[in-house]
């Protein structure tokens, strides 16, 4: 009789061992947000919150599953899903659906996959296992090759064309770059490159996405086409004030101004309801995210879960900066979600396929030092 | 970057950008708390103001469903125009009070009301909701002369799906009903969320549904200017929307008509092809049901009828029933036997009456047999015995190869539902499926015994009208197989033209024409001196045809003679046919449940049908069952 609740504790200690608490809470409180935000932004309808909860439920079971897998183990899965990863996305290529005029999605029969989705992670995991097995020997044509790892798959995506996805999945291999030390000379120059390249990028863009830049400049040349979406989002920030107009009492989102409010804009959505207050609370749950990451990347034991672990966290970084810059107008507009905020099932899945690798690195920290 | 690694001072310069990225992290969060103060503390006013006049909405104009029409052009489906009386409840002051006021003006039932609570629960404040709908034209009347007693409540043109001949090939054409969350989530992954914006009805099954996106239409949109409130003040702006696309069927809608008459109150079905192109002529099911119940929401108590009838209507037989062919089966086993080589035309049998397998007896309905046998008697006669010992023969595996190669046990992929799911694959039986079928290894075996009976169309088998229907057009078309479809072609609104739904076979099984013209010449005998010729008398066309009978039985049961057929359970009726011979134009199948013996039930409809399509002659009454029609002649 007195077992039993030992036994229980025993359980409940080995399931909630590889849990990094101050993550789990601050990811969790920004999902609530998220939630109640989906809830106003659908009003018409619980149909989306539901599924979104259950999205939620099947992306916790997926984090809680990997922070248990030791980070050696996820070094195994750094070719094969990577070399998945760009199979998927040449066949995306030679044989997607085209939805909208992009070229993102494969047909398995019963479903369609968006396998740019698997790069996010296939990308970290692959450069940080390369740096790790070339630690000892590193030289400068070891950052070429991780270049190249990084642009093909990133030409791929940014060819279906899916601007947003291919930033996130260019910048996170970036970051994996920067932490295995390229020498700052070699990004200054990068940085000339690219200003010096402005002008022929700007050629090689497609049409929609040149409109969005000068959109963005001024969002009053075109009112109904690109420009109104960026022009009813501000306005939504602008009109929630200091402390907002409360929750379920956004005018521009009831009244159906403001654009997919339930996914890429769904922080008009929330700004408009809780105003300033609001947006510091998000912007503050965020920076602990993101420190909370930095930290597991410091106290990490290996090369491997040092990069990977700084590069997933300054990627969390970026999906949140450019979505909130550019619903904020200071961006153009990209097809990217904020993180665990937007209403969407793979997206959500693959972030936390993120933290749980974070709680992975976190967790195991000491058994490796052993 | 030097040849010199050491751990240490990577590790410190690993730090050192991890610093550096926090120092970067927070510049851009201040940057967008910068930017958010600008916006909602210092612009805050300017906002709140545009938010105040934000006064264009978009309101979506919902186009005209496409029309469906039959291969002569008469109408099965289309859309016609009806006053509703209709509430903007942000204007209408108490809802209650309107509403029972507006009852003192026009019929308001409480069926009226429950609509109106349950699509004021799923409206947007600056929508009008219908209160009545079809206000006859006293009624308009006499709302037009006290409308000033009801703000926020107008009476609006509407148009309303209707199919005007009500019942008849109710399967065939399907009905929509109101979108549910089922059907968003269809339209979601269709990514046709924005065109169905104001779009209130979706295809649920039939034709209406496996076409939706095509019938449906683009929608257009208002420029509206709203009040802060939502309310609508008045247009700027309209892009009108494009009608859907109109579909012309295969089906010949009077052909459907009598031939569901034909039936009378029997269950039964029937699909009529024509072999050179899969276009479907008549899909009949019965009991059929009346689709204009369904439009405005199905109320409880025609739904309860509709589902709990004992004939079940609402199950469309020719895609979902699965039936044993009975001795329709025969020619198909005989053409197997000359393909394979297993049996040539004139190789006889002498028949005893009886077949013997192991300890088990196989008979033949007719007592003492059939004398000798030859492949023209058996199938003339419907020779049972002959079967069994050619299934025996044949083995499992070569009945299952051929049966297979033409469409038995397999979805035809007709064009009605949202998909193939909804068709049934029936069962064409085979060791491998009793594997997959069945739990326990014991009844995983195919025992070599359940071949027997196969061959006349019985034990496992189970196929569905519109499977026999492509066999038999299959058959005689010469091996060239069709996939069977309604749809003749789309006519695009937009353009004007008309996009034919190709005619590609889907298959040439290459029979060789000496085989062929042997089962021809035998299915034509059926109708001359066989089972089918009290049926086709004095037919001034050739017709060739097979009667079948299918013992109802469970097929749980698993071993064929515990399922012994219990007497009051009637046979179900078969018969498959296709004329003319030389160059058939039309093929079908018919099955009449419990309807006895397919000579009698069966055949006189495909003679109507038959006469109809080819002599354009009009049944005389209903096909009225031939009651004395094989009685010395009951073999099947």
């Amino acid at each position: 009789m007195i077992d039993l609740p030992t036994t229980l504790r025993r359980w409940w200690h080995q399931a909630i061992a590889h849990i990094d608490f101050p993550l789990f809470i601050i990811t969790l409180a920004i999902m609530t947000i998220g939630l109640a935000t989906v809830n106003s932004a659908t009003y018409d309808s619980t149909h989306r919150m539901l599924s979104q909860a259950g999205n939620m439920g099947i992306a916790v079971v997926v984090m809680w599953l990997v922070a248990r897998l030791p980070p050696q183990k996820l070094m195994g899965f750094a070719i094969p899903l990577y070399v998945l990863g760009v199979v998927l996305l040449l066949a995306v290529f030679l044989f997607g659906i085209t939805v909208n005029g992009a070229r993102r999605w494969l047909s398995l029969g019963f479903t369609r996959i968006q396998p740019s989705e698997i790069m996010k992670i296939a990308m970290p995991l692959m450069l940080a296992w390369y740096f790790q097995k070339y630690e000892a020997t590193l030289r400068l044509k070891h950052y070429a090759g991780a270049t190249l790892l990084l642009l093909v798959p990133f030409a791929l995506v940014a060819k279906q064309p899916d601007l947003g996805t291919a930033l996130l999945i260019g910048s996170v291999g970036f970051y994996v770059i920067f932490f295995a030390g390229l020498p700052w000379k070699i990004i200054g120059g990068l940085i000339a490159a690219a200003a010096a390249a402005a002008p022929f990028i700007w050629n090689v863009l497609h049409d929609y996405q040149r409109r969005r830049i000068m959109t963005l400049i001024d969002p009053t040349t075109d009112p109904l086409g690109s420009g109104y979406h960026i022009i009813q989002s501000t306005i939504a920030i602008g009109s929630g004030g200091p402390v907002g107009k409360g929750y379920l009492n956004g005018t521009q989102t009831h009244l159906e101004f403001i654009p997919e409010k339930h996914t890429d804009f769904i922080f008009a959505v929330y700004s408009e309801e809780w105003g300033l207050l609001g947006n510091a609370v998000l912007l503050l749950l965020y920076t602990l995210l993101i420190g909370r990451g930095l930290m597991i990347a410091s106290a990490a034991p290996t090369l491997f879960s040092r990069l990977l672990a700084g590069a997933i966290t300054l990627g969390f970084f970026t999906y949140a900066f450019i979505n909130m810059g550019m619903v904020s107008g200071i961006l153009p507009v990209v097809g990217v979600p904020l993180p665990f905020m937007s209403y969407g099932g793979t997206a959500l899945v693959t972030l936390f396929l993120g933290i749980g690798i974070l709680m992975s690195i976190q967790t195991h920290r000491m058994l490796v030092k052993k | 970057m030097g040849d010199f690694h050491n751990s240490e001072a990577d590790l410190d310069r690993f730090r050192f950008r991890l610093g550096f990225a926090a120092v970067f992290v927070l510049l851009a969060f201040a940057l967008l708390l910068g930017r958010f103060i600008w916006l909602q503390v210092i612009q805050h006013d300017f906002y709140r103001t545009r938010a105040e006049d934000n006064r264009i909405a978009l309101i979506p104009v919902v186009p005209n469903r496409g029309v469906i029409t039959d291969r002569n052009g008469v109408v099965l489906a289309h859309n016609y125009s009806a006053f509703t009386l209709e509430i903007t409840p942000s204007q209408a002051g108490k809802l209650d009070e309107t509403i029972d006021a507006l009852a003192e003006v026009v019929e308001i039932q409480p069926k009226d009301r429950k609509r109106f609570k349950r699509l004021l629960d799923e409206a947007k404040n600056f929508e009008s909701i219908p209160i009545r709908t079809r206000l006859s034209d006293g009624e308009v009347a006499r709302f037009a002369a006290q409308r000033y007693r009801f703000p926020g409540v107008e009476i609006k043109a509407r148009l309303f799906r209707q199919y005007p001949l009500g019942h008849v090939a109710s399967h065939a054409i399907g009905y929509i009903g109101r979108i549910t969350d089922r059907d968003l989530k269809w339209i979601e992954e269709s990514e046709q969320q924005a065109n169905y914006k104001g779009t209130d009805h979706i295809g649920k099954t039939g034709l209406e549904q496996h076409y939706e996106f095509e019938l449906h239409g683009e929608t257009g949109y208002e420029q509206v200017e709203i009040d802060a409130g939502g309310r609508a003040l008045r247009s700027l702006k309209r892009i009108p929307p494009v009608p859907g696309n109109n579909l012309q069927l295969t089906l010949d809608a009077k052909l459907q008509e009598i031939t569901e008459k034909a039936f009378g109150d029997r269950k039964g079905a029937l699909v009529a092809i024509d072999p050179t192109t899969g276009g479907i002529l008549a899909l009949v099911s019965t009991p059929t049901f009346d689709p204009n119940l369904f439009i405005d929401g199905i109320s409880p108590e025609n739904w309860k009828e509709l589902n709990e009838h004992p004939d079940k209507p609402m199950i469309n037989r020719t895609i979902n029933g699965a039936y044993p062919p009975g001795s329709t089966f025969k020619p198909f086993m005989a053409l197997a036997a000359l393909e394979t080589g297993k049996r040539t035309a004139g190789q006889a049998i002498a028949d005893p009456g009886y077949f013997t397998f192991g300890n088990h007896t196989f008979r033949d309905d007719k007592k003492g047999g059939h004398g000798m046998v030859d492949m023209y008697k058996s199938i003339v006669h419907s020779c049972d015995t002959y079967y069994y010992m050619l299934a025996n023969d044949m083995g499992i595996d070569n009945i299952a190869k051929f049966m297979g190669s033409l469409g038995l046990g397999q979805r035809t992929g007709i064009d009605i539902g949202k998909d193939d799911s909804g068709e049934s694959k029936g069962v064409l039986p085979s060791p491998e499926w009793k594997r997959q079928r069945f739990k326990r290894p014991e009844q995983q075996k195919w025992y070599a015994g359940e071949t027997v009976s196969i061959g006349i169309g019985q034990g496992y088998n189970a196929y569905t009208p519109i499977q026999l229907a492509q066999a038999t057009a299959t058959l005689a078309n010469n091996g060239v197989m069709f996939r069977p479809h309604l749809v003749r072609h789309i006519v695009d609104t937009k353009s004007g033209e008309k996009r034919p739904i190709e005619p590609k076979p889907i298959r040439d099984l290459g029979w060789k024409r000496q085989n062929l013209d042997v089962i021809h010449r035998a299915m034509l005998g059926v109708n001359k001196e066989g089972t089918g010729a009290r049926a086709f008398a004095g037919a001034p066309y050739q017709a060739a045809g097979k009667t079948g009978t299918a013992q109802v039985f469970s097929l749980k049961g698993a071993q064929y003679k515990e399922s012994a057929v219990r007497k009051h359970l009637r046979d179900h009726a078969l018969f498959i046919a296709y004329a003319p011979v030389e160059a058939p134009k039309i093929a079908l199948a018919v099955l009449v449940e419990n309807g006895g013996f397919g000579a009698q039930s069966a055949a006189p409809i495909a003679r109507m049908v038959m006469d109809y399509y080819l002599l354009g002659k009009l049944p005389g009454g209903a096909a009225a069952e031939d009651a004395d029609a094989v009685e010395d002649d009951n073999e099947e």
